[in-house]
C-alpha cells in the first residue's frame, strides 16, 4: 500500500464520495436500481444545505423587501441583496448592482433582447450562432420581426466548434451589427466558445456581447470582466440553486442607459398618472415582488460551491468528462455529437446510438436507475445542422462518480443489444388487402 | 409491468417492417403534425374513396412506439369507413389514457393491443398517439372539403 494518505493543503485529492453524501436525492433509488443521475445539464440536484435554506429564510426571515420597514424586513432584504452581493462576486463582477434578478435563464436573454432591441431599427444586424439553446434564439428572433433587424449566425464545424474562419471570410459581424448574442457552453456539444475573441470581434464594430452561460457558470470559475462581455445570463437551477430564480449580468454604464423591461412594483422612481421615472439598475429591471427565499438559496448554493472550489469542480468535471468520452468511444454503434476530446468542452455529452432512437434510450436507460436526456434539448437548429432528428445526453456534474459512467456505459450496450438483436420471424399480422 | 414487456415483440416489428410507409399520391388531404417536446415529426396523407379510407400514407422521423403505432394504425383503418376510423381512435385514445385499466379488445384492435402496456408509462402516451391525431386531422380536413361542418376538433 502507497503511504501517500496525506495530501497536501490545497491539492487534496478531490472526495466525490463525501460531496454525494451532501446530496439526500443520490441515496434514492429507482425501482430496483440506484439512481445514477446523468441529467445534470437539464438540472442539478440539490445539497442539503441549499434545500435547509429555504426552509431557515421562511421558518425565521420572512418578509417582503425593499419596502417592508421592520425587523423581519431589514432582515429578508438583507439576506435578499447578500446574496446579490455573492453571485456578483462569484462571477467577478465589478458591483453587485450589476446583477438582475430574474425568473430564469430564458427571461434575462428575453430582458436583454428586449431592451438592447428597443433601440434596434431596419438594417441593424444582430449575430447568434446554430448552436444556442432556443432561449438565445427566439426572443432574438422576435425583436428582429418587431424592429426589421436582420437576424444572423455563426455557423458550426464538423466537429461542433463555432465557425470563427468563415465568419471572418463572411463578414459576419460588421459595421451593421449591434449586438452579438452566444453562448459559453453549448448545452448539446459542449463546446466551450471563445468568448473573449467574441467580445473583441463585437466591440470592433461597436455592438454589444451578450453571454448565454447557463450551462458554463455551474461548472467553471466565471470572470464576466475577463470576458469582456457586456451582458451574461444564467440560471439558479442548474448551479446546485432553485428553480424559478434566474440571472442577467450587465455591465452598469450599460444598463443605466436601457429602457425597463416589466413594470411594476419596486421598478419605479416616481409615479405619476401623466409618467413615471424608472429606479437605477438593477431594481430598474425587477418589476413585484421577487423571488426572495429563492435568492436567498441561490446564495447558499454559491457558499457551497466556493467552500469546494470552483477550480476543483472543474477539474473533476473535465477527468469525468475525459472518462465518459473514452468509455463511450468503445460503445458499438455510438457516435458522439460535437467534440471527442476533453478540450475546451464542458459535461455535456450527446451522442446517437446507431439502430435506437433517444427516446427509446431513454426509456431503457430509466428501467435502468439512470437519468438521461433524449430529444432536440431545446437546440433543434443544431440537429438540423447535423443532420439528426434528436440525440440524447448525459450530462455530469461535482457528484458524479466514474462508476455512473460505467453503469451508462453497460446500460447503453444492453439497449442496443435489446432494439438491434436478430428477431426470428415476425409477429405482426398485415391486412389482407 | 417491465419496460423490456413494454416494449413487445408486435411493436419491435412494425418498428423494423414499417406497413404503408412512404408518401402516395393521389391524396385528399396532408397534415404534418410534431410532438414539440421530442421533435417526433409526421407528415400523413389520406385518400378516400367516398366515405372509405381508400390509403394512409406517412413520412415521419420518432421512436419505436410512434413509428410502430402508425404502422399498426394503418393496418386498421385502410378500407375502414371515415366514421368507424374516427371510434377507433376514440378507443385507442381512451385505452391510452387509462394508464392500463382498459383491457383492449383484440379484434378490434389487432396490433394496436400492443400498446396497452405503453399506457403505463405517461411520458410515452403522446408517442403511441401522435400519428392517430394526425389521421383524425387529416380526415378532418379531407371531409370537410365536402362538407364544410368542422367543429368538433377537440384532441
Amino acid at each position: 500500500m502507497s503511504e501517500t494518505q496525506v495530501v497536501d493543503q490545497g491539492t487534496e485529492a478531490y472526495d466525490v464520495e463525501a460531496v454525494r453524501k451532501d446530496f439526500p436525492i443520490l441515496e434514492r433509488t429507482v425501482g430496483d436500481h440506484p439512481l445514477t443521475y446523468l441529467d445534470s445539464a437539464n438540472t442539478s440536484q440539490k445539497p442539503q444545505v441549499v434545500i435547509d435554506a429555504v426552509a431557515d429564510f421562511y421558518a425565521h426571515h420572512n418578509a417582503n423587501v425593499a419596502r417592508a420597514m421592520h425587523m423581519l424586513g431589514a432582515e429578508a432584504t438583507g439576506a435578499y441583496e447578500g446574496a446579490r452581493k455573492k453571485i456578483a462576486g462569484f462571477i467577478g463582477a465589478a458591483d453587485a448592482s450589476e446583477v438582475i434578478y430574474t425568473k430564469n435563464a430564458s427571461e434575462a436573454l428575453n430582458l436583454a433582447a428586449n431592451t438592447l432591441g428597443a433601440s434596434l431599427r431596419p438594417g441593424d444586424e444582430v449575430v447568434i450562432s446554430v448552436m444556442e439553446h432556443h432561449s438565445n434564439i427566439v426572443p432574438w428572433q422576435l425583436v428582429c420581426q418587431r424592429t426589421g433587424a436582420t437576424l444572423r449566425w455563426f455557423d458550426v464545424t464538423a466537429d461542433g466548434r463555432l465557425d470563427l474562419e468563415k465568419a471572418t471570410r463572411e463578414g459576419l459581424v460588421n459595421e451593421r451589427t449591434k449586438v452579438v448574442s452566444v453562448t459559453r457552453q453549448s448545452n448539446v456539444l459542449g463546446t466551450i466558445n471563445p468568448v473573449e475573441v467574441l467580445a473583441g470581434m463585437a466591440h470592433a464594430v461597436g455592438a454589444v456581447l451578450v453571454v448565454d452561460a447557463s450551462q458554463s457558470v455551474p461548472q467553471m470559475a466565471t470572470d464576466v470582466q475577463a470576458w469582456g462581455a457586456d451582458m451574461v445570463a444564467f440560471t439558479g437551477h442548474k448551479m446546485l440553486g432553485p428553480t424559478g430564480l434566474g440571472i442577467l449580468w450587465g455591465r452598469y454604464a450599460l444598463l443605466e442607459q436601457l429602457p425597463p423591461f416589466l413594470g411594476g412594483g419596486e421598478m419605479i422612481e416616481v409615479v405619476r398618472m401623466e409618467g413615471s421615472t424608472y429606479a437605477p439598475p438593477p431594481h430598474r429591471f425587477e418589476a413585484g415582488t421577487m423571488p426572495i427565499a429563492q435568492a436567498v438559496m441561490l446564495g447558499a448554493a454559491i457558499d457551497y460551491l466556493e467552500g469546494i472550489g470552483m477550480e476543483r469542480i472543474a477539474a473533476h468535471e473535465q477527468q469525468i468528462t475525459a472518462y465518459a468520452l473514452e468509455q463511450l468511444a468503445g460503445v458499438k454503434g455510438l457516435k458522439v455529437l460535437g467534440p471527442t476530446e476533453p478540450v475546451d468542452r464542458g459535461g455535456a455529452i450527446s451522442f446517437e446510438l446507431e439502430g435506437v432512437h433517444p427516446h427509446d434510450v431513454m426509456t431503457l436507460l430509466d428501467s435502468r436507475g439512470v437519468a438521461v436526456r433524449g430529444g432536440h434539448h431545446c437546440a433543434r437548429p443544431l440537429h438540423d445542422r447535423f443532420g439528426v432528428q434528436s440525440s440524447t445526453r448525459a450530462s455530469a456534474y461535482l457528484y458524479t462518480t466514474q462508476h455512473e459512467i460505467d453503469v451508462l456505459v453497460e446500460a447503453l450496450d444492453y439497449t442496443r443489444d435489446f432494439f438491434t438483436r436478430p428477431r426470428t420471424s415476425s409477429r405482426t399480422r398485415r391486412k389482407a388487402n | 409491468m417491465n419496460v423490456e414487456a413494454m416494449y413487445q415483440e408486435i411493436i419491435l416489428d412494425h418498428y423494423r417492417e414499417k406497413h404503408h410507409s412512404g408518401l402516395r399520391e393521389p391524396f385528399d388531404a396532408e397534415v404534418h403534425h410534431v410532438n414539440p417536446s421530442c421533435g417526433d415529426e409526421l407528415t400523413l396523407r389520406v385518400d378516400l374513396d367516398g366515405d372509405t379510407i381508400a390509403d394512409v400514407s406517412y413520412d415521419g422521423e420518432g421512436c419505436s412506439i410512434s413509428q410502430a403505432s402508425t404502422s399498426v394504425m394503418t393496418d386498421l383503418v385502410i378500407g375502414r369507413s371515415v366514421e368507424e376510423s374516427q371510434v377507433l381512435y376514440d378507443h385507442f385514445k381512451e385505452m391510452m389514457e387509462s394508464q392500463g385499466r382498459i383491457e383492449p379488445d383484440e379484434d378490434e384492435f389487432e396490433d394496436g393491443i400492443a400498446f396497452a402496456g405503453v399506457s403505463r408509462f405517461p411520458a410515452r402516451v403522446k408517442c403511441a398517439l401522435l400519428s392517430w391525431s394526425a389521421l383524425r386531422d387529416a380526415l378532418m380536413r379531407a371531409t370537410s372539403t365536402t362538407e364544410p361542418d368542422k367543429k368538433e376538433d377537440r384532441s
